[in-house]
């Protein structure tokens, strides 16, 4: 028998599963966010491993982290970028980073230049790439940058300049700087995907020290298994691959709770609903993975466009507050969190919260005391959290008409059975850890987003070329060859432009090599 | 005479994406573009028309071509001004002011960043009242004024002039040759007087957005809904309340066309809205009446916020309101509705001014 630990570091908790060949869950466990995050993930690997457990039989261990969202949100530890946009004389109206927050231009260093270079919408050059102003701008920040983002015009159509400007950044700073390359990372839309490709950057040395400190915690263990990030679209991907990208990793959690919950209920398609301890997270469900976003979504103040999933988030949790003013009930956005066991009526506390709620509903049975709450409060605050949710689950769908759901996460008790909008609501067993679990179960995937000239080749051919693409990622980012399969392919054409421009967005996920497997 | 600071333009920005009417482009890009230039320049002067001396030399800028190549491919940011003074040399005369050829959308914001760079004023006024797609849609057109001789640069330092017959030939050429110059260009346009400023132009646009775009975020949730402090502060016309329940899109001749559904919420519970729009919303009716069509100006705003929606952004489950505003005066003479109505954009409905349509409608609310 051989097994697998999933684990999830949440904002209150670190949750973390075994799950043997089969997926049977064996042991399950949830203990306090640490500050330093490291040392509730050794915890939470001592409760759920035990003293009995064979740890040879452990083939893998996933981990779906915050260290990188930390990190961004407190500007802690963040690399010094050296900021490369490839580009004029186009783009010089608008200089790289001249939207972020002070304090996060401050924790990177503000160093950036804009060089001649990059492409037109059909991939001809604007003009020649400056080599000679890249590599002044190398050496003279040669001992300041710990790392590089490189952007160029129309980079998902063409990047080959980005790919000379990561070769002459080598050879001036040294093969084992790290490059983050826009193309790599974000779609059309040139200040989101240089914000996304400058984080990313800022982030390779957070994401090292997070791999090498869970590196410790297995060891501390005698695990010696393969270890893997989870990442925001619900799958895995290599140490390697998550150290040159670890931005991807800043949305695993509410990723990891879809595909957990997917695996939980049976559901490909639908909603899901993650209620923690102070906020309730609503995301889609397509095809047994998360739906992506659409539009920009900001991380630390600062506007992106890389994938992250399709996520509503209410201020509303197991220990939102309730408070009652003047005959107005309100509840939440704020909670008491991790207290919730001293403070909350149920456990002979003085704060009414959305858990003493719950169980005055007979929707749950725990604490150590009878809330006491008036049956007015108790139907307005229950009336006020369904009308909340119900109203999320409509703004998630894309159309008329109900549609199963699945609620998790440790506040789960706080819904009914029934929603409007819903056409079955399901509580799956193990709801409490189904992020834990959605990291244990998650695959390995690979992406493509790039912009075709059907002028340039046939239809057909970009897409096998995209599709191609798609595969050669995953198995990149360590998926197995003969599993990989194509889950997602969106053509968009983009009907304003001459040259019969198509923007292809092909995903493919498989499952993870076995170790020593050859590629 | 006043003074415009980076706070004006982020005020600007919000309330030309209202008059915009779901069109027109972000303006993102010209507000960061504009706010850039501030920084490094100062603010920028901002003149009533009347102001403007009748012989004075007022030289409109703007972008043309594809917004989303702008937001790739941005600007060098001296295009907007070789195009301004590339026009100047042309006519051989220094221009006394620039302006907006639209207060709708990306093209309230460009001239914006020029009137900073150059340190030449900007008058409070524009070619609109609103967004429209083609560039004989203006009432400087209604006005009897050419849009040539135009001028057009691009990041790479080229710039050309175009002289044409007639302003309809202006938009066949200048919209090839924005492609060749990489799918957008910046252009000056539209010279014209002081005089005709007075006469043609529409008066009072870069305030008004000014003050929509405040208005939108200043607003209190908990005072009063966006859409009614809207309403009754620009004399608008609350057309409707509900949720996004249907999108289609089609794409014909480069123009995303579409319609969209609303299912009517509080007051407007039991009335459906279609929407028809093409860059722009232009129609909007309900099963029994048609609330509003272009000319007049139809913008959606999002419920809570009042943030204004575009064409591009609408999806299921959006809650909103819809807001008609009238249109300028021009665009309601015969040769304005020709140019700006529905039958232009190939719809065979009426165009009706929005107040008279509110008089006797069961739906509409307007605010006294």
């Amino acid at each position: 028998m051989s097994y697998r630990i999933g684990i999830d570091v949440g904002g209150t908790n670190t949750d973390a599963v075994v799950l043997d060949e089969s997926d049977r869950l064996i042991a399950k466990t949830k203990t306090p966010t640490t500050e330093d995050v490291t040392g509730g993930i050794v915890t939470a690997l001592e409760e759920v491993l035990g003293d009995e457990f064979d740890r040879t039989a452990v083939e893998s261990v996933m981990l779906g982290t915050t260290h990188c969202t930390n990190a961004v949100t407190e500007r802690r530890n963040l690399n010094q970028v050296g900021v490369i946009r490839v580009g004029a004389p186009a783009t010089l109206a608008i200089r790289p980073l001249l939207e972020w927050p002070d304090d996060l231009v401050g924790a990177i260093g503000g160093h950036t230049t804009i060089v001649e270079g990059g492409h037109e919408f059909d991939g001809e050059p604007i003009t020649d790439l400056d080599e000679t102003a890249v590599r002044e701008f190398c050496r003279e920040k040669a001992d300041v940058v710990d790392s590089v983002a490189v952007t160029s015009v129309f980079s998902p159509v063409r990047d080959d300049h980005e790919r000379r400007v990561a070769e002459l950044v080598r050879e001036e700073l040294g093969e084992e700087i790290p490059v983050s390359l826009s193309s790599e990372i974000g779609s059309v839309g040139l200040l989101e995907r240089e914000n996304a490709t400058v984080l990313n950057a800022a982030l390779t040395g957070v994401i090292r020290e997070a791999s090498t400190a869970f590196r410790t915690a297995m060891d501390r263990h005698d695990l010696d298994a393969q270890f893997y990030f989870g990442q925001n679209d619900g799958t895995l991907m290599g140490v390697d691959y998550a150290e040159r990208y670890p931005i991807f990793t800043v949305a695993c959690g509410p990723a990891n709770s879809i595909r957990g919950a997917a695996y939980l209920s049976g559901l490909r398609d639908g909603i899901i609903i993650d209620v923690g301890g102070t906020t309730t997270d609503v995301g889609a469900l397509s095809d047994g993975f998360p739906r992506e976003s659409a539009v920009a979504v900001e991380i630390g103040g600062v506007k992106t466009n890389f994938r992250m999933p399709d996520l509503i988030s209410i201020g509303l949790g197991g220990g939102s507050i309730v408070r009652e003013e003047d005959g107005d009930v309100s509840v939440g956005p704020d909670s008491v969190g991790y207290e919730l066991e001293s403070e909350a009526r149920c456990f002979g506390g003085s704060v009414t919260t959305a858990t003493d709620v719950a169980i005055e509903l007979g929707r749950a049975s725990f604490g150590t005391t009878d809330p006491e709450l008036r049956d007015e409060l108790v139907a307005a605050v229950s009336d006020d959290i369904v009308e909340r949710v119900e109203r999320t689950i409509d703004e998630m769908k894309t159309s008329a008409g109900d549609v199963p759901v699945a609620v998790v996460g440790g506040g789960s008790i706080l819904l009914p059975t029934e929603l409007t909008g819903a056409s079955e609501v399901d509580k799956p067993d193990h709801y409490d850890v189904a992020n834990a679990i959605g990291a244990a179960i998650a695959q390995v995937s690979g992406h493509v987003d790039r912009v075709f000239s059907l002028d340039d080749q046939p239809r057909e051919e970009a897409l096998a070329e995209a599709k191609r693409l798609a595969r050669q990622d995953a198995v990149e980012a360590g998926a197995d060859p003969d599993t990989v399969e194509i889950v997602d392919l969106e053509e968009v054409p983009l009907s304003y432009l001459p040259g019969n421009a198509v923007r292809l967005r092909v995903q493919a996920a498989g499952d993870l090599r076995v170790e020593g497997e050859e590629t | 005479m006043r003074e415009l600071t980076s706070e004006h333009i982020e005020s600007i920005a919000t309330g030309a994406a209202v008059l915009g009417t779901g069109g027109g482009g972000d303006p993102h890009v010209g507000k960061l573009m504009a706010k850039q230039a501030i920084e490094k320049n100062g603010p920028v002067t901002l003149l009533d028309p009347e102001e403007v001396p009748d012989d004075a030399l007022v030289v409109p800028s703007a972008m043309m071509g594809a917004p989303t190549v702008m937001l790739e491919k941005l600007p060098r940011g001296t295009e907007p001004v070789e195009a301004f003074e590339a026009l100047e040399r042309y006519v051989g005369q220094e221009a006394y002011a620039t302006m907006s050829i639209e207060a709708g959308g990306l093209n309230s914001t460009i001239p914006l960043g020029v009137a900073a760079t150059l340190d030449v004023p900007i008058v409070d006024a524009d070619g609109m009242g609103r967004a429209f797609p083609e560039i004989p849609q203006t009432t400087l057109t209604l006005g009897g004024i050419d849009a040539t001789p135009m001028s057009m640069a691009d990041e790479k330092g080229n710039s050309l002039f175009l002289e044409t017959v007639d302003n309809a030939w202006t938009e066949t050429f200048s919209r090839s040759i924005s492609v060749d110059m990489g799918g957008s260009a910046m252009i000056a346009i539209y010279s014209h007087t002081g005089a005709e400023t007075k006469a043609h132009a529409i008066h009072g646009s870069l305030s008004l957005a000014e003050e929509i775009g405040r208005t939108i975020r200043t607003v209190d949730e908990r005072a009063a809904a966006p859409i009614e402090v809207l309403a009754r502060e620009f004399d608008g016309h609350h057309l409707f309340s509900g949720k996004v329940t249907d999108v289609k899109r089609r794409t014909t001749e480069g123009f995303a066309q579409g319609t969209a559904t609303i299912e009517g919420l509080d007051a407007f519970d039991g009335h459906e809205l279609t929407l028809e729009f093409q860059n722009e919303f232009l129609i909007a009716e309900t099963e029994d009446e048609i609330l509003a069509t272009a000319p007049d100006l139809i913008s959606i705003i999002e419920k809570e916020t009042g943030q204004p929606v575009t064409t591009e952004e609408l999806k299921y489950g959006y809650r909103v309101d819809v807001l008609g505003l009238e249109c300028a005066d021009p665009w309601r003479t015969a040769a304005g509705i020709e140019l700006g109505g529905p039958a232009f954009f190939g719809y065979e409905t009426e165009y009706v001014p929005i107040e008279q349509r509110a008089a006797t409608s069961d739906i509409i609310h307007t605010p006294s």
